[in-house]
């Protein structure tokens, strides 16, 4: 079986070109399977029940959800192999930006959109410059000239992925996408030993367990103070 | 190829001298650069400690690496022979899996093709298969040539050498920036040298393809229909280093169709479009005809067909016309 991660911001049309993807890859008789994670709501699971594919979904409520994906990702890659999937496509909202699920040798896929603005792709860390393939969506409603400035800022921030525009809602692209994702040669058994591609912030402090009040007194552990001072 | 280790212990300043674009590729990636001629990379690399590098989600060794990349990416961009001549589709088959209706279909440069057939049929499919440069791997099994032959992979993957650019649908602009200010982006993310000319033949251009004028000034949201439809077709023409531009089903109200095509012949562009518009359909040399997923018929637009085409015309300025009057606030006469 093929793992897949994808992974972007919320509402950037991860949903609609994995749908569209799928489409292409069921044509060529391969079974695929979704997982979703979120944070604390999501729909996109009736989405895919919808439509015919196999899907779970795990909510990681208070954690944070690429942390909660990476707790449980050897779970659900054994649900895959168990339901007998060529293809397990996980599907994950990067919240924070410094976050990314990706893993060393499984395929790593980003969806942004045009109009989250030109100086996005260098406010998105690993999530954007380590990703195998970028996927822009939504050009459909901006310039030829929006989306060729667009598309150069990602390739500066990340030269070595594909990028691919895809239309999420006519599915325009998600053809090419299809012919990217599934490889024999990447076939996987276990994702236990790999490792993730970047770190994960190592945030530890009294709020994550639990704390509400607010002052100095109340901070422990992993605590970072702002600089307000004029810097040069 | 420049790899890693040739540019590791060069001096900043070096590189930038000898690869002016890796200015914006550091301040894209927000690396300290600036006023630091006489470190080398790895030097640079080097100041950012453990902690700094998780702070900033930096990985040295993935940005020296992709720094090479990027290097070689616009060296190849910068020194390439992109030149298209001619575009081959050489046939697949239908959606009922019976071969096309023709041998092969040599499309060259100066040439507008329009793509007719009713909805569904296979219009943006066969855009797509362009685009794609397909080489029997899409549903139709179409094969696409460039120059006659097999192209090479880099038209599908590149970000900077792409085969087309696609006129969009329902075209809004989205960034806060007035028409110079968006030029200007797009000129540099296009390595032009001489904006300033650029940005002001772009101007000329749309302003003669749209029916009210703007100014440089004017903020691209408040571009009306027609005048953002303008300076995307004039600023594609003129900045777009594609050679083939797709028009899929493009609302074209507003701008003097036949002036736009010609922009885009006189910049050697391809121009392909897929339409249900009756007068840019004639306005093609040639129309592909689309049934069930399959090419059935290439026609060559006719003498008589180009006549019927002037009386399309004709009322479509009369149209024109009474609306440009009725906007005005007139009440309408014949004749
Ligand atoms: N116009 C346009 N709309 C799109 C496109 N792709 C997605 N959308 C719309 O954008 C909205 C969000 O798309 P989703 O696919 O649900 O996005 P998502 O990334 O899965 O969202 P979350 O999982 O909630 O983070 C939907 O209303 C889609 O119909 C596109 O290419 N063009
Ligand atoms: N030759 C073909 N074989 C199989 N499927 C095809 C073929 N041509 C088109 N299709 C499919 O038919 C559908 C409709 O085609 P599309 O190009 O969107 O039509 P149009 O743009 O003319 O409305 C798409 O899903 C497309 O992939
Ligand atoms: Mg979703
Ligand atoms: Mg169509």
């Amino acid at each position: 079986m093929n793992l897949i991660t994808v992974s972007g911001p919320p509402s950037s049309g991860k949903t609609s070109v994995i749908l569209k993807t799928i489409e292409a890859l069921t044509r060529r008789d391969l079974k695929v399977g979704v997982v979703k994670f979120d944070c604390l709501y999501t729909d996109d699971d009736v989405l895919y029940e919808k439509a015919g594919i196999p899907v779970k979904k795990g909510l990681s409520g208070a954690m944070c959800p690429d942390h909660y994906f990476i707790s449980n990702v050897e779970e659900v890659t054994q649900w895959g192999k168990k339901e007998g999937f060529d293809l397990l496509i996980s599907e994950s909202a990067g919240l924070c930006n410094r976050c990314s699920p990706y893993i060393k040798e499984i395929k790593a896929v980003c969806v942004i959109d045009n109009l989250s603005g030109v100086n996005t792709p260098k406010k998105i860390g690993p999530m954007l410059k380590s990703a195998d393939i970028v996927v822009i969506t939504k050009g459909d409603i901006v310039s030829q000239a929006e989306r060729e400035v667009f598309a150069s800022r990602v390739n500066l921030v990340n030269p070595s992925a594909v990028i691919m525009n895809i239309n999420g809602l006519t599915g325009q692209g998600s053809f090419e996408l299809s012919t990217l994702l599934h490889d024999e040669k990447n076939a996987v058994d276990t994702i236990v030993g790999k490792e993730l591609r970047f770190t994960m912030p190592s945030a530890l402090c009294s709020y994550c367990l639990g704390e509400t009040r607010i002052g100095e007194s109340y901070q422990m552990g992993n605590v970072r103070k702002i600089n307000l001072e004029n810097r040069q | 190829m420049i790899g890693r280790n040739q540019i590791a212990d060069r001096h900043i300043g070096s590189l930038l001298e000898d690869y002016p674009f890796l200015s914006s590729f550091f301040k894209e990636n927000g690396l300290d650069y600036q006023g630091r001629d006489d470190s080398t990379l790895n030097q640079i690399f080097e100041e950012y400690d453990e902690e700094e590098q998780e702070e900033r989600a930096m990985d040295p060794e993935l940005l020296m690496k992709q720094t090479a990349e990027f290097i070689n990416q616009m060296l190849a961009f910068l020194n390439e022979d992109n030149e298209v001549h001619s575009l081959t589709i050489l046939p697949g088959t239908d959606k009922s899996g019976e071969k096309e209706g023709f041998d092969s279909l040599v499309i060259r440069k100066s040439e507008v093709i329009s793509i007719v057939g009713p909805t569904g049929s296979g219009k943006s499919r066969l855009l797509g298969d362009i685009e794609w440069v397909a080489q029997a791997d899409t549903p139709t099994a179409r094969n696409i040539l460039i120059n006659g032959d097999v192209p090479d992979s880099t038209w599908r993957f590149s970000t900077s050498k792409k085969l087309v650019a696609q006129l969009s649908q329902n075209m809004n602009f989205v960034m806060d920036l007035n028409v110079r200010e968006f030029i200007e982006l797009h000129a540099e993310s296009r390595l032009v040298e001489n904006p300033g000319e650029v940005i002001e033949r772009i101007i000329i251009e749309a302003n003669k393809l749209a029916g009210e004028s703007f100014s440089e000034e004017t903020p691209i949201t408040s571009l009306s229909g027609g005048q953002s439809r303008a300076l995307m077709i004039a600023d594609t023409a003129i900045l777009s280093r594609s050679p083939i531009i797709l028009i899929d089903e493009i609302e074209n109200a507003g701008i003097d169709r036949k002036r736009a095509l010609d922009l885009l012949l006189s910049e050697e562009k391809i121009v392909l479009m897929a339409t249900h518009d009756p007068i840019l359909a004639l306005m093609a040399h040639r129309r592909i005809v689309i049934k069930n997923g399959g090419i059935t018929k290439v026609i060559e637009t006719t003498e008589e067909e180009r006549t019927i085409l002037s009386t399309l015309e004709e009322l479509d300025r009369t149209v024109l016309a009474y609306r440009t009057r009725l906007r005005a606030g007139e009440i309408l006469i014949k004749g």
